[in-house]
């Protein structure tokens, strides 16, 4: 045993122990930056017979106003061409029903919860963030305002910037909890949407959203959604997340959570090298419910593979065209958007 | 907190043949999951070389048997045709047993009446097989070929009765129909029985009709579009009654199998 732990100790920089996994979100430590997407996890105690959920950098709920929610009628989702397409309608048990039911287990586990919240008003939100900040232990509150599901909630927050910065605002009176706010890709520019957040005291981004998107089946002619249209997600949208996230990325100083068909662990470090801090698996756990770990893992080797000893290195690396290098150890690009600006031009905060 | 014993598994395929016309037979070394199985349950199948097509699909279990289980499965789309191609010693990911299945008949209890249509007779074959009392199966399907493993419904010892709707087999007509001549048969050695039902939704609503009238309890099997299986994505849901009113409840997980007095008929399509 003691010889064991001498000979960890001793291990050289890029051996397995030494490597650093552990990323920050505001005042959160993950210990490693994969977590999973609210609404594709359930409430993590259904996953639990399935993975190790003490692995995860995180574990994200479905999303929660104050309120019970009953959700849309069927069919809700319907698969689409490497992707999905869902009209779930945000169903819930409300605060209470999730703090009686699901709490319980979840601060058991040895990392953090994430509790993904949403309302149809400015003091919903920050009445929902009051009751997680009194309930104690929860390790971030994501503020979806980007669902494009619910008629009165989520997107018409997600893609008014004052509406955005009201929210945030109201949850960062509310609450001392690590904020994350989860914008919209359904916008002309992510740029300002994501400067609002930051502005109005978000900790972190959370990047992106499932597409507004629409499916018919042609024998019946009807739409394949009782909800008529829905969001799409899974890997048919990353290449779209990955140019969100990058965008976005330059815009701002805080972290991001980068999200949109993560499968692999190649998607993953795709997502950080575009400047997401951590990745979220969202649409693939439907599928395979290993697959955070499975990322976590290749991430591991990747970096094995590579001789990067802290995975922070990998954040906002990539190397568009005017840039000489990688930054060596880089939490975001270095150079501002208007010093280097996209391929068909920058459309700036409007 | 936790559900029942579920696990996800590489399953290697022992044999995958024609039961007739579009129907197949799949039958995976499973050791694991195997033993775990109740009545009623189903595997979610995830079919590798299904690309684009991301999810897994759902399938009751037909029988266990040792370290392996089989479904009995139609081809009707993109899925089901690949997996219809696929050769014994080939992989497949499998999770299971998932739902809430049939509750098994008590020794000296009520007399199971099965009501099956279509591949619903797969999903019924443990419940008689490990029923302590024989019943009679009604079976239903469009034309013969629909009419599957009677057989071996025959070889446990039950009583088969099928009808087709083009009258090739069986009676002419609909499942229901022997069904309710039976429930009405003044005759009937059967004092006390429990109606048990698999198929599509139109039979199961018509079978909930009739334990309704005749005010006898009733089981179905409801068939919804899944998506992850085991209850975090929320696609599955139907109306139950709750209190005063209703409220959803996920097919995978708090069914595939409900009491039919719980569930709301005008909320499914
Ligand atoms: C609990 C349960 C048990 C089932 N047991 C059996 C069985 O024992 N034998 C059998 O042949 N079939 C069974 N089915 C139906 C089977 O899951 C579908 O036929 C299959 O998913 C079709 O896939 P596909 O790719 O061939 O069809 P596609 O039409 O290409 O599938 C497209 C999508 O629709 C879904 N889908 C299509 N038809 C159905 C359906 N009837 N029910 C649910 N989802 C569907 C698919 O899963 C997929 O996500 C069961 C379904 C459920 C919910
Ligand atoms: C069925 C389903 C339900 C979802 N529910 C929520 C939700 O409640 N709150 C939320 O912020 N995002 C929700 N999302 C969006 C995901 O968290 C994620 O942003 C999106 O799916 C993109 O990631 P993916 O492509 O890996 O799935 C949901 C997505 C799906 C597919
Ligand atoms: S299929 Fe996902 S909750 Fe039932």
């Amino acid at each position: 045993m003691a010889t064991n732990q001498g000979g960890r100790a001793c291990a050289v920089w890029f051996g397995g122990d030494a490597l650093n996994l552990s990323v920050q979100l505001g005042k959160l430590t993950l210990q490693n930056p994969v977590t999973v997407a609210s609404g594709t996890f359930g409430y993590g105690v259904e996953y639990a017979q399935l993975l190790d959920l003490n692995q995860l950098g995180a574990v994200t709920v479905k999303g929660i106003r104050l309120h019970p929610v009953r959700g849309n009628p069927t069919p809700r989702t319907a698969e689409v061409t490497s992707g999905l397409l869902n009209a779930i309608g945000l169903q819930g048990p409300g605060v209470d029903g999730f703090i009686q039911k699901y709490w319980p287990f979840l601060k058991g586990l040895r990392v953090p919860t994430i509790i993904n919240i949403w309302g149809t008003t400015v003091e919903e939100y920050a009445e929902v963030a009051r009751r997680f900040d009194a309930l104690g232990g929860v390790g971030a509150l994501e503020l979806n305002v980007s669902c494009p599901n619910i008629k009165e909630g989520g997107a018409q927050f997600g893609t008014d910037c004052h509406l955005l910065a009201q929210v945030v605002a109201a949850c960062r009176r509310a609450t001392a909890l690590p904020l994350i706010t989860k914008l919209s890709p359904n916008v002309v520019s992510i740029a300002p949407y994501a400067k609002a957040a930051e502005d109005a005291g978000s900790d972190a981004l959370a990047i992106t959203n499932s597409y507004p998107a629409m499916a018919i089946d042609i024998e019946t002619r009807r739409p394949r959604l009782a909800n008529v249209t829905g969001g799409l997600t899974g890997p048919c949208i990353k290449p779209i997340a990955i140019k969100l996230v990058w965008e976005a990325a330059k815009a701002v100083k805080i972290p991001i959570i980068g999200m949109g068909g993560v499968q692999t662990a190649a998607d993953a470090i795709e997502f950080m090298m575009a400047g997401a801090t951590a990745v979220a698996v969202g649409t693939a756990n439907f599928y395979e419910p290993q697959t955070a770990l499975t990322v976590i893992a290749g991430l591991r080797a990747f970096m094995e593979r590579n001789q990067i000893q802290d995975v922070s290195e990998l954040v906002g690396s990539v190397q568009t065209p005017g840039r000489k290098s990688a930054p060596a150890t880089a939490n975001r690009p270095a150079k501002s958007p208007v010093e280097n600006p996209p391929a068909g031009g920058y459309v700036g905060p409007q | 907190m936790l559900g029942a014993a579920m696990l996800e598994q590489t399953v290697q395929i022992v044999a995958n043949e024609r039961d007739r016309n579009l129907y197949f037979r799949l039958v995976m070394r499973a050791p694991q999951i195997a033993p775990l199985v109740q009545p009623g349950q189903f595997a979610h199948l995830r079919i590798p070389p299904l690309k684009a097509a991301l999810l897994r699909r759902p399938f009751s279990i037909f029988q266990v048997e040792d370290d392996t289980f089989s479904i009995l499965y139609k081809t009707v789309g993109q899925g089901t045709e690949v997996l219809s191609r696929m050769r014994a010693g080939e992989e497949l990911s499998a999770i299971g047993p998932l739902g809430h299945g049939f509750t098994t008949p008590r020794a000296g209890g009520e007399t199971p009446l099965l009501v099956a249509g279509g591949y619903g007779m797969a999903a019924m074959f443990l419940l008689a097989q490990r029923s302590p009392q024989n019943g009679i199966v009604f079976v239903g399907g469009r034309r013969r070929e629909d009419i599957l493993c009677e057989d071996e419904f025959r070889a446990l010892g039950w009583e088969v009765r099928a009808t087709t709707e083009d009258g090739s087999y069986g009676e002419k007509g609909l499942v229901t129909q022997p069904l309710l001549a039976e429930i009405q048969n003044p005759k009937s050695k059967i004092r006390n029985y429990k109606l048990f039902a698999c198929g599509p939704t139109p039979m199961l609503k018509a079978v909930g009709a009739l334990a309704a009238e005749f005010d006898v309890p009733a089981e179905l099997s409801m068939d919804e579009h899944m998506c992850c299986g085991v209850g975090v994505c929320l696609t599955c849901v139907i109306p139950v009654k709750s209190g005063d009113g209703w409220k959803y409840q996920r097919t995978c997980t708090e069914g595939p199998v409900f009491d039919a007095r719980q569930i709301v008929w005008e909320g499914i399509r």
